[in-house]
């Protein structure tokens, strides 16, 4: 097997902030004599809106500005660049096709006022999104505006909420498993529940004697991912829902985690009401500071009237209409269509990929997870021995006896070139390590994180201060977190004393 | 270290009994387990919070924990200097760092409050339920 050789130092170059640099006077213009008649300023502009000088504005020359930027996107790890094994977030590669066609004209330079007949083509992608996302989902409609998988889910709870109300009553609590992401527990008090914690069995999923204790006429619904977090799919949902819907309780699924099962299980037929989707998880959007997220929220028709207005129905004639005429509808979650760069993107990589190609998607994704989680077994502990699909939950149990935690491990990571994992989640397990590799890796790269997870454990036993002390080739090593966090500094200030110039 | 004069829940809270009121935070172990505390949000003073109700949270750089009431009763005084001393709580959890003082609301409570062995075995076997 060939190994490539890991980059062995990070950039070392450190760059000061842009305020610091430079030379009053130093500049990277040079404008050219102007053909028009030239103006006085205070002929176009009243003096009192004028300043002579901005106060710390830096001046600096072409090269130093190309420099400064080049360096600091150096300093950065991207999906571009390596694995990013961030369980539960599935960080995985977007092709650049997409930009390709979210940069097209007719879709980028869109105004949001254009009127209806001018934005068919537009129209037409958000509808043809929607459709695909219910046909993969089992749902029958989908809002697209929330902007994130938090915001889908806030929006499912507010109509989850909008259901029991146009029904007499609100009801008062929302049960959510001890494994879930915390933006559950969140969302569900944002909508003006109670989070009630249910208990994880000893197999990791969830307990339907735990369930039943907790279900009551005041339960208006339950929050379930699935495949969960500890990536280990309900098999008891079907059950789980039928107990819901014997309460009049909705089941709303946490659908970060579809990336394990397109084409493989539709939600809507184990018996979901009301779920989100992250398209910048499964649909190969980019995340975060690569892009606004997006968080579709899937619906059955017994939920449609409460979706976000307006909708985009299709008239006879096959055009497009935006629908605002939605009585009970919980209003408007976004300002105007929601992300639509990341529509465009989302629908591309769903044709590009077609039915039998998400599938496989789908498919890969859990063998390389599987793959992960057979060549770490034994060096790592298995927190949880249930099969696993789209990522593995081990935790730092081993290491741990050699005074080595999974902080240290993930430092240690980014020695051997990788973005380190998610860790310390999910709270269910002490010292999670959470791996998703997604269905974009090869084997090679795979291979190459495999080892150096083994050279870690390795390096636990035989040097474990070398581990401790990681990372030993970053610019920055370890930072202060918790003063970072106690007492955060959010404003750069000038250095005092005498001006530099 | 879990003192003996105190009362303990498997949530790791430790109660102080003074009379009719009772003085809380919490224990040596949570805030070992927690790691450095940034963040300690308490309830104010007056409200009545039921036995096992949330009355407040803290954060550490791991993660938010609730906290939860080990007894029912009226909230008489918080500890304030928390919220700009988050640190007491990983320096002196049983000291400096006590969170409020309540008066005891119903005092057949007090029969399911653990003792400081029970504790001590609660937290050798790894201190959760589950
Ligand atoms: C299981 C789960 N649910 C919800 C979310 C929230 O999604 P977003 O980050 O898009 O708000 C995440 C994201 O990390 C997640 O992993």
């Amino acid at each position: 097997m060939t190994r490539r050789d890991r980059v062995a130092r990070h950039a070392s170059l450190n760059e000061r902030l842009v305020f610091e640099k430079g030379s009053p006077g130093r500049r990277g213009s040079d404008l050219s004599a102007a053909d028009f008649p030239r103006r006085e300023l205070s002929e176009l502009i009243d003096d009192e809106l004028v300043r002579d000088s901005i106060d710390g504005m830096p001046s600096l020359a072409e090269s130093e500005v190309v420099r400064h930027f080049t360096r600091l996107s150096d300093w950065n790890y991207h999906v571009d660049l390596g694995l990013y094994p961030l369980g539960s977030c599935t960080m995985k590669y977007n092709p650049k096709v997409n930009e390709k066609i979210a940069r097209m004209d007719g879709f980028a330079d869109l105004h949001p006022y254009l009127p209806e007949s001018l934005v068919q083509g537009a129209l037409e992608v958000q509808k043809r999104l929607e459709e695909c996302l219910a046909e993969i989902t089992g749902m029958d409609r989908v809002t697209l505006q929330p902007a994130a998988g938090a915001h889908g889910e806030l929006t499912g709870l507010m109509m989850v909420r909008a259901y029991h109300e146009s029904r007499g009553r609100g009801r008062r609590s929302i049960l959510v498993p001890d494994s879930a992401h915390g933006t559950n527990p969140a969302s569900a008090r944002i909508a003006g529940y109670e989070a009630v914690h249910v208990p994880s069995n000893a197999k990791g999923t969830l307990d339907l004697d735990a369930l039943d204790r907790l279900t009551n006429p005041d339960v208006a619904g339950i929050m379930v991912t699935n495949p969960n977090t500890l990536g280990i799919f309900e098999g008891e949902i079907a059950r789980i829902a039928e107990r819901m819907h014997a309460i009049g309780a909705l089941v709303y699924m946490d659908g970060a985690n579809m990336n394990a099962m397109m084409g493989v299980a539709r939600p809507g037929d184990f018996g979901v009401d009301v779920l989100h989707l992250n398209l910048h998880k499964t649909f190969s959007t980019p995340h975060g500071g690569g892009g606004p997220g997006a968080g579709p929220v899937a619906v059955k028709d017994a939920l449609a009237p409460f979706l976000p207005a307006p909708l985009i129905e299709r008239d006879g004639d096959g055009r497009c209409r935006l629908d605002d005429e939605r009585p009970e509808s919980i209003g408007r979650v976004k300002a105007f269509h929601g992300q639509f760069g990341m529509h465009s993107r989302a629908l591309a990589y769903i044709l590009a990929c077609g039915p039998n190609g998400l599938r496989e998607a789908s498919e890969t994704a859990v063998l390389n997870a599987a793959y992960v989680r057979s060549k770490l077994e034994g060096a790592y502990h298995l927190a949880y021995g249930a099969p696993t699909l789209h990522e593995v939950v081990f935790s730092d149990r081993f290491q741990a006896a050699h005074g080595v935690h999974v902080m240290d491990i993930a430092k240690r990571l980014i020695d051997y070139g990788f973005h380190p994992p998610t860790i310390a989640f999910p709270l269910v397990v002490r010292g999670a390590i959470m791996i998703e590799p997604t269905e974009t890796e090869s084997r090679e790269e795979l291979d190459a994180f495999i080892d150096a997870m083994l050279k870690i454990a390795r390096e636990c036993e035989t040097d474990p201060d070398r581990v401790r002390s990681a990372p030993h080739t970053t610019r920055v090593g370890r930072v202060d977190e918790a003063e970072a966090a106690r007492k955060p500094v959010l404003r750069w200030r000038p250095p005092a004393g005498p001006a530099a110039n | 270290m879990i003192p003996d004069d105190l009362r303990y829940t498997k949530e790791h809270e430790w109660v102080r009994i003074d009379g009719d009121q009772a003085t809380i935070g919490i224990t040596e172990f949570a805030q070992d387990e927690l790691g450095d505390v940034v963040f300690v949000e308490l309830p104010p003073a007056g409200s009545r919070i039921d036995a096992n109700a949330v009355f407040g949270t803290v954060e550490s750089v791991k993660a938010v924990s609730d906290l939860f009431m080990p007894l029912t009763g009226e909230v008489l005084e918080v500890n304030t200097a928390l919220v700009d001393a988050p640190e007491r709580v990983n320096e002196d959890p049983y000291g400096d760092a006590w969170m409020i003082r309540i008066r005891i609301g119903d005092v057949s409570e007090l029969d399911a409050l653990l003792s400081s062995e029970d504790y001590g075995r609660f937290i050798a076997a790894g201190g959760s339920e589950s």
